[in-house]
């Protein structure tokens, strides 16, 4: 089931075509990647789900249905460039932001209660946001993103600012969200954290999207049949069919000259050494953004 | 703030009179006279301390006389009383102020004068009696042909107080607004808000929220400042001496106060506030696109000038159409939205005809849809723009993008 569906979208800035004719699903329950280089419309795309600003063209569908203004009661964002009211309490911005998204004075109150007892911060709730570190004040940021329970939670850049420890606590948190059945999307250029975390990705690159698919099926597809091993012995006679990436002690890098299958390296490997280890060396993400951009 | 502002505008008040009246003010003149004319005699007086010292020898004892008096005053040996006015001498380290050269002037020619008249068999009682001081009572006659008793000096004055705080308000209220919305906007929290609230919306509640405090504040300060001015005028004319205020301006400051009371002091507070709002909300949504269209307070200098030269013209101008409240150039400006907020403030107690505070009005209300209209076409671009300087020629730009 997709959450979101986003057809052919256009979206005009003065004659420049910020998103062109863009197309993507999004599946419920899972972790949405969008990546692109700056300037690809990644943004535009975005506030378009927020309804900050509306289509030129193109369709949304939103569990189904056209998106109307009540979904985005449904969604939680989390822009990149970070702020709050300086001089307000977080408390009460946490229950302003709350109530802006359609949830009750009490029930609010009640969800702030949780999740600050949840992430150690019940003592920050009568300070100023200008009291707090800029670490302190994401992670409020990020509570007041999620505390209305949104199905669709869209997280810009989440882990810049953050300590080691803090993106990890993070990082859990959005894995405990889409444990418990929302969907979130991902845009950052933080290549680790996409691998880490994301289902699927979508690239975007001037305005188009150049691949989207879930990120084992992007890495099949992008993979370039190399194999690494590791063995005892020495390895005598060439290895037919592949080309040899590599070869040093005990380690050796394959490519296949035509696809060729696994079991013909391996073969011509066993007959030779005592292989200790065999993989597929899989594309990166990175490696596939890089690769992919370039080539546009 | 909302405390100390008009403790600080009461201050500013208080504390000039307060210093004024003050003992260590008084200046200290010492007097050496030469001569043996009993008639002149000069009498100390709230500011000025005389001493005489006839005895002493003024080329021994000048500089031990000027360091321990503020001025050494010297009166030649003269042959007649008529040379005084042309033969007295002043000593002193520093060099006397104008206002007291005038004020120890003044009391030499007002007893000279009194001499001379003497000498020429004239009481000077007479003379005094003699003086004539005209008032002239205006009335204001109204459509009805009802007199209503007017006052020149109390309208001038509540024109230019009335158009004064117009002119305050407008500014800081008008700025407050643009600073939240530079504050939203480079936190990029407006980005959360426009999701859930329309941008017009925003900026609009954003507007009337900060009129609101304005008004209450404003509704305090009036309390405030009643409470303090009733203290302070307890405290002041007890230590003012009122018998040196001269009959005349007693009776004048009485006939001022009443005549303020004559004034419509309800319909006045009612034009005021609404004045005050039209011109708030005029000027203050124009704030508003000026906060939206700037990533920092600095760059918006552009911006600001322009709006903020008609404010500061009819500011300027207020004087002269006290001047003459009724004429080409006060109508004019007392109907352009821009300037009828201070304009008409400062007519409004000279008399305005209805139908022409109805037409400024309605031209105001006008006037503030129009820019309201405007800035809300600038606003909902503005937020979302990052990163660019922004010209003239982008903002029309943005006045003719759609949604």
């Amino acid at each position: 089931m997709n959450i979101l569906e986003i057809k052919h979208v256009i979206k005009e800035y003065e004659n420049k075509k910020a998103l062109d004719s863009i197309s993507l699903n999004v599946n419920e329950g899972r972790i949405f990647g969008l990546l692109g280089p700056n300037g690809a419309g990644k943004t535009t795309l975005i506030r378009i789900i927020n309804q900050i600003t509306a289509p030129d063209k193109g369709e949304i569908l939103f569990s189904g249905e056209r998106f109307k203004r009540e979904h985005i009661q449904n969604i939680g964002y989390l822009p990149e460039e970070r702020g709050l009211y300086k001089s307000m309490k977080v408390g009460e911005q946490c229950l302003y932001l709350a109530q802006l998204k359609g949830l009750s004075k009490n029930e609010a109150k009640q969800k702030i209660h949780q999740w600050f007892k949840k992430l150690d911060m019940l003592d920050w709730l009568n300070k100023k946001v200008e009291e707090l570190s800029k670490g302190m004040a994401q992670k409020v940021q990020f509570v007041s993103t999620v505390l209305h329970q949104p199905k669709l939670i869209i997280l810009d850049e989440p882990f810049t600012g953050f300590d080691p420890i803090n993106s990890e606590i993070i990082k859990n948190e959005i894995i405990a969200l889409k444990e418990s059945g929302s969907t979130i999307i991902l845009s950052t250029h933080r290549m680790e954290s996409v691998e880490e975390l994301c289902d699927d990705i979508a690239l975007i690159n001037a305005g188009q999207c150049v691949l989207k698919g879930s990120v084992n099926e992007i890495k099949n597809k992008f993979k370039e049949h190399i194999f690494e091993v590791q063995f005892e012995g020495t390895i005598q006679n060439e290895i037919q069919h592949f080309d040899t990436l590599v070869i040093e002690s005990g380690r050796g890098i394959f490519k296949a000259k035509n696809k060729e299958n696994t079991h013909t390296l391996i073969k011509q490997l066993v007959e030779q050494v005592n292989v200790t280890r065999f993989n597929e060396k899989l594309p990166t993400i990175n490696d596939v953004f890089i690769q992919s951009i370039n080539n546009e | 703030m909302t405390l100390l502002t008009p403790l600080f505008m009461i201050g500013v008040f208080i504390v000039p009179i307060l210093l004024a009246s003050s003992s260590e003010d008084k200046t200290t003149i010492a007097i050496i006279d030469n001569n043996k004319f009993k008639e002149f005699r000069l009498t100390s007086s709230l500011n000025l301390e005389y001493t005489y010292l006839n005895e002493l020898n003024l080329e021994q004892h000048k500089t031990t006389l000027i360091e321990t008096y503020d001025f050494l005053l010297h009166i030649p040996k003269i042959d007649s009383i008529e040379q005084i006015e042309s033969s007295i001498e002043v000593y002193s380290i520093n060099q006397m102020s104008l206002s007291i050269k005038q004020n120890v002037e003044n009391q030499i020619d007002k007893k000279l004068t009194n001499i001379y008249l003497l000498q020429s068999g004239i009481n000077p009682d007479q003379i005094k009696k003699s003086q004539s001081k005209s008032t002239i009572k205006t009335y204001v006659v109204d459509e009805q042909g009802e007199n209503t008793k007017g006052n020149s000096e109390a309208s001038f004055g509540i024109g230019l107080v009335g158009g004064f705080l117009i002119y305050i308000f407008i500014f800081m209220y008008g700025t407050m607004v643009m600073r939240s919305v530079i504050e939203e906007k480079t936190n990029r929290i407006v980005e959360i808000i426009i999701s859930s609230v329309k941008p017009f919306k925003l900026m609009l509640g954003k507007i009337i929220s900060v009129a609101l405090v304005g008004l209450s504040q404003f509704a305090m300060w009036i309390i405030l400042g009643f409470v303090f001015l009733l203290i302070a005028n307890g405290f002041i004319s007890t230590d003012l001496d009122v018998t040196n205020l001269n009959a005349n301006e007693a009776v004048l400051s009485s006939e001022i106060g009443s005549s303020l009371m004559a004034l419509p002091i309800k319909s006045l507070f009612i034009v005021f506030l609404i004045y005050f709002l039209g011109g708030y909300l005029l000027y203050g949504s124009l704030f508003a696109a000026i906060g939206s269209a700037s990533d920092q307070e600095t760059d918006n200098q552009q911006f600001i000038v322009p709006i903020t030269i008609p404010l500061i013209l009819s500011f300027v101008i207020v004087q002269v159409v006290i001047d003459n409240p009724h004429g080409g150039l006060a109508y004019w400006l007392s109907m352009i939205p821009f300037t009828s907020p201070i304009i008409m403030i400062a007519r409004i107690p000279f008399g305005v005809p209805l139908h022409e505070l109805l037409f400024s009005i309605s031209l105001l209300i006008g006037g503030f849809l129009l820019t309201t209209w405007v800035a809300a076409k600038i606003y909902r671009v503005g937020i979302l723009m990052y990163g660019k300087k922004i010209s003239y020629k982008e903002l029309w730009k943005w006045l003719k993008y759609k949604d």
